[in-house]
């Protein structure tokens, strides 16, 4: 059923990469990666909540706040200091199982720390449970109740890292260490790091889209666009829509979860902001723009949009133009910008499905 | 606890509660005859503010509320017209989608007219400092303005729904709107009425709480937040509920907050929320036979 | 077909990316007569919009007068104001384009401590100045050799509270604070002096910083019999906390914070506002000082001149964008130079500069130049700011709280 061809406009992604840096080198101006990387991590949590609205129909105005649970979850993390608690036995498990590494803050003081690959397992392993936790009786609530609960859930992730001392406060963590992928290959800021930074990123995106296209491509996939098309319809025909529903929902937590963990160590902190009600409008109206069930078109919009914002492109109208385009795309354009996905393959599933039942 | 710190909590939750429960009622008048849930009530509520500031610059306030009131009523007329009525296959996702849009717009539309300033009305009846005793509590006047105009407001449109025709039109819209057609109500009529009402007692509301809360441009959202809070513990569409369930949030807030550190408040409205939704999303007040009408 | 349009998508991504041909390149000007690059990130929208925006407003001032008068050492300044939403992301974003692409050789702002702490390593790491507008303690301590900022210690605020609290025969006091960067810090400062200076602090709850009704918090203050009110936030809350203390009969003294510096907040507290007691920078009675005052001729003239042109009051925060741009001028004036590393000395080496906050002096050691001197106990009479005249210690200090 999976051919080569529904994985090769994956290799548009390498393509634009590379031509993109071609053309910032030429024009002398590599800085303007750290927006396209930005950019990138966002469009994680972008590429998720596509599938999640578009393909499984499902509304989510609290996306930011997986997002805010990864990055803050990973800065805590890496950013804790256990020294003082050397001698208890649950941080000396922690050492001998390799956990931690000892490395000192920016002003050379000792600290004793998670290392960032445990930090970012613990990440997704809250995110995904949280998500499951927050989505076996959220999923099963229709339409506008649905959208209320998970815009409650962002504002109780936002109240909690608002109010933590472990998570900041209002002025968030800062000093995250960068994140060592491998020795030699490091997310953060710095600028000798620069292009490398851009490349992870991308691969990031990549590897998210590879999932998303197997996903969409799969039994669960097919299953979701016949939900969307008609949920009674698919309900008789024995699809076991919750099930699904659930397991997108998890898995678009995760890869927002994923662009969270990223993003802070790119950026070096978190704070509040990241899991506002505003953060999580602005992806609903990046996928709206992009077309709801459209992941490439999700992708490019998440790039420009959130490029041009982290740019200072729109100034002052920066919301006011999110706000346009929530309008805009759902009074002119409601299949998106680009055009739609072709949904030939799932009459011919459920004609299929028919005809064996 | 004091007795009197009791009833002084109690007018403390009583006052909130009461504004709450008016953004619920706007957001039922609107469920109920569109099924459309108006992130942009909140709004509506400081448009209504900030045009009495505005006009109480130039005229004696009475009149400049009333104006506000007015001028707010026709902008809830036009984000219907404009916003609402072209979309094109209405689905709750979309609508949802619109009206967010519409809020921040609105918002947006505030700051720059307006700036970030906070602004207040007058006190209706003497002034900051004033405070009167009830039951052994201290209040400002103004509180007892929040109450009695809240109380109107939902008599009025008790009222209105009962025994005028129009009234009885839009309830016949949100009953079946198909029914309602064929007996030769203007359903479209209907729609952008029901704007129109929720943006005037919603302009109204603020203008009553303005001088307590002050107002900024950015206070709609946290309003509408508590205010589909209220109308979902309440039942989505029933506005007694709604009553009802503003008054229980705000006592609930008040006495969370004298119990538990302050800094739990804000999350009482959200637990309440989220355990509404997973456990009684039909409400706590609910009508049977209205209840399982509304599909997604 | 996918793949037409996933190329059609990338093709758009960058001929937008391409097109934004780089905007910071310099000009043909020999570099004796380059324009120097300053830049500037504030909160101008957004809930900090309250500093961001006075002070992108005093910061455009100062720059247009200095250019008017010639620029310093003969180059004009060239100030690239980046509005940062109140969001951390965003001011590290535009922080990292103002210094790659801009290379700009100082920064003033931001606004909020927040978008400070993430970007003072990013500074300081490319050696580029950093004046920040915010006031956390965690700013300058851990001193970082690049950042500075403006804004008087919110530690020397709590003891001039206290100290007054002190005079006036007042032990027990009730703090509230709000639950932004400003109001936890506060919370903090005084929670670690009261001891020293006597004082108790019998509750301390934080508020939401949206609050709108501060009744029932109060009405918890009243129950535990403080003897004196001190509200740690920053607007609404402020003329809010005033207000509802006179409508439940909590009628204690109140004192505020330095964030109270906008006469705004006193008319929006109407009658109520009336003595309150807060710790301030001169500016907000710059008419009342005495003419020797070495700072009264600035605040005056800043004062003139910003509510001239943009026909609103002068509050505090702007002044704090004052003397960020006053002293990265001096600096460059004084190193007669845009060397990074002279202009930083500069600054270090600063002393007894006369800003609106205060009189600046800096050393390595000393990153914020400001001491308790640099406040002055205010209080609000007939609806206007006035100085705090000491009174004899009262015999009947200890109002009671409840009737």
């Amino acid at each position: 059923m999976r051919s080569l061809r529904t994985y090769a406009p994956l290799l548009a992604l390498p393509a634009v990469a590379v031509g993109l840096h071609g053309v910032l080198a030429a024009e002398g101006d590599i800085a303007r990666m750290t927006q396209l990387i930005m950019s990138a991590y966002y469009a994680l949590v972008v590429i998720g909540l596509c599938l999640l609205m578009g393909y499984a129909g499902q509304a989510s105005l609290g996306h930011a706040g997986f997002f805010a649970l990864g990055g803050y979850v990973s800065a805590a993390m890496t950013t804790c200091n256990l020294l003082p608690w050397r001698q208890t036995t649950a941080v000396r498990l922690c050492e001998i199982a390799g956990l931690l590494i000892e490395r000192k803050d920016p002003f050379g003081m000792p600290l004793l720390s998670f290392s960032p690959w445990a930090a970012f397992a613990t990440a997704m392993l809250v995110c995904g449970a949280v998500a499951f936790v927050i989505g076996v009786p959220v999923i099963r609530l229709r339409g506008h109740y649905l959208a209320m609960a998970t815009l409650g859930f962002g504002l109780i992730v936002y109240r909690i890292v608002l109010a933590a001392a472990v998570f900041g406060q209002a002025d968030g963590i800062s000093n995250v260490p960068p994140f060592e992928l491998l020795p030699g290959l490091r997310i953060g800021g710095s600028r000798a790091w620069r292009v490398e930074n851009y490349y992870i990123a991308w691969g990031a995106v990549m590897a998210a889209m590879l999932l998303a296209i197997n996903l969409i491509n799969s039994r669960v996939g097919l299953a979701l666009r016949s939900i969307h098309e008609s949920e009674e319809a698919a309900h008789s025909l024995g699809v076991d829509t919750y099930r699904y529903k659930l397991a997108v929902f998890v898995f678009s937590a995760l890869l927002a979860g994923a662009g969270g963990v990223l993003l802070t160590h790119y950026n070096g902190s978190i704070s509040p902001s990241e899991a506002s009600v505003m953060k999580s409008v602005r992806y609903v109206a990046i996928v709206a723009a992009g077309g709801m069930a459209n992941l490439w078109g999700a992708l490019g919009m998440g790039m420009v949009l959130n490029y041009l914002s982290l740019r200072g492109q729109f100034g002052r109208y920066d919301e006011a133009v999110f706000g346009l385009i929530l309008i805009a795309m759902m009074l002119f354009a409601p299949q998106g910008l680009l055009r739609p996905v072709d949904w030939s393959v799932v009459r011919r599933l459920l004609a299929g499905r028919a005809r064996n039942g | 606890m004091v007795w009197a710190q009791i009833v002084q909590y109690c007018l403390s939750g009583i006052t909130v509660g009461s504004v709450y429960a008016i953004v619920a009622i706007g957001f039922n008048i609107i469920y109920n005859t569109t099924g459309i849930i108006n992130f942009a009530q909140g709004e509506f509520l400081i448009l209504g503010a900030m045009t009495a500031v505005s006009l109480a610059q130039v005229m004696p306030l009475w009149p400049a509320i009333a104006c506000a009131v007015v001028l707010t009523t026709i902008v809830g007329g036009l984000v219907e017209l404009l916003f609402i009525r072209p979309v094109r296959q209405a689905s709750p996702l979309r609508l949802i989608v619109v009206t967010i849009g519409v809020s921040i717009l609105m918002r947006e539309g505030m700051l720059h007219v307006w700036d970030e300033k906070v602004r207040a009305l007058p006190y209706f009846t003497g002034s900051g400092v004033s405070t009167v005793r009830v039951l052994g509590a201290h209040v400002s006047p103004q509180v007892l303005w929040v109450l009695g105009v809240c109380a109107a407001i939902v008599a009025g449109l008790t009222l209105f729904f009962r025994c005028t025709l129009t009234g009885r039109a839009m309830r016949a819209c949100a009953d079946d709107r198909m029914a309602a057609r064929l007996c030769g109500v203007n359903d479209r009529r209907m729609v952008a009425l029901s704007f129109m009402l929720s943006a005037g007692i919603g302009a109204l509301a603020g203008c009553v709480v303005s001088p307590i809360t002050q107002t900024q441009y950015d206070m709609g959202a946290p309003l509408a937040i508590k205010g589909f809070t209220v109308a979902i513990l309440g039942g989505l569409g029933n506005s007694a509920g709604a009553v009802a369930a503003g008054l229980l949030l705000g006592l609930l807030e008040v006495f969370a907050m004298s119990q538990l550190p302050v800094a739990y408040k804000e999350a009482v409205a959200i637990v309440v929320l989220l355990l509404v939704l997973v456990f009684r999303p039909t409400g706590l007040f609910v009508r049977r036979e209205s209840a399982s009408l509304r599909t997604a | 077909m996918r793949k037409i349009f996933a190329l059609a998508v990338a093709a758009a991504v960058a001929v937008i990316i391409a097109g934004q041909s780089g905007c910071g390149k310099g000009g043909s000007k020999s570099e004796a007569e380059a324009p120097i690059k300053i830049g500037a990130l504030f909160a101008i929208t957004g809930p900090g919009s309250f500093l961001g925006a006075p002070e992108a407003k005093t910061a455009e001032m100062f720059r247009d007068r200095i250019n008017a008068a010639g620029g310093i050492n003969g180059r004009k300044i060239e100030l690239l104001v980046r509005d940062t939403a109140t969001t951390p992301a965003n001011a590290i974003s535009l922080a990292k384009k103002l210094i790659e692409e801009d290379k700009v050789l100082a920064i003033i702002g931001p606004s909020t401590s927040g978008e400070t702490m993430a970007i003072k390593q990013l500074c300081e790491e490319n050696r580029t100045i950093l004046i920040s507008c915010a006031a956390a303690e965690t700013i300058v301590n851990p001193l970082a050799r690049y950042v500075f900022k403006t804004p008087q210690k919110d530690s020397d605020a709590a003891r001039w509270i206290f100290r007054t609290m002190k005079e006036m025969g007042l032990t027990r006091a009730g703090v509230i604070t709000s639950n932004d960067g400003f109001g936890v810090a506060g919370a903090e400062q005084l929670k670690k002096l009261a001891p020293e200076s006597g004082i108790t602090i019998v509750i301390s709850e934080s508020y939401d910083k949206n609050e709108t009704d501060l009744t029932g918090v109060l009405t918890k203050l009243k129950g535990q019999n403080v003897e004196a009110v001190i509200n740690w936030s920053i607007v609404p809350a402020q003329s809010l906390v005033a207000k509802n203390m006179k409508q439940i009969a909590l009628n204690v003294p109140l004192f505020q914070s330095h964030g109270f510096g906008n006469i705004r907040y006193v008319r929006a507290g109407g009658e109520a506002a009336n003595g309150t007691l807060f710790p301030c920078g001169r500016l907000l009675v710059a008419e009342v000082l005495p003419d020797s005052h070495p700072q009264k001729k600035l605040l005056v003239e800043y004062k003139r001149e910003y509510e001239a042109r943009y026909k609103e009051d002068v509050s505090t925060f702007g002044g704090h964008a004052y003397d960020a741009m006053l002293i990265i001028t001096e600096a460059i004036r004084k190193a007669g130079s845009t060397d990074r590393e002279k202009v930083r000395d500069a600054i270090e080496s600063l002393k007894g500069l006369v800003g609106t906050a205060g009189i600046f002096n800096f050393s390595p050691q000393d990153h914020n130049g400001l001491g308790m001197d640099a406040f002055e106990m205010l209080t609000v009479k007939d609806g206007k700011f006035a100085l705090y005249e000491k009174k004899a210690a009262p015999a009947t200090g200890r109002a009671s709280p409840n009737e």
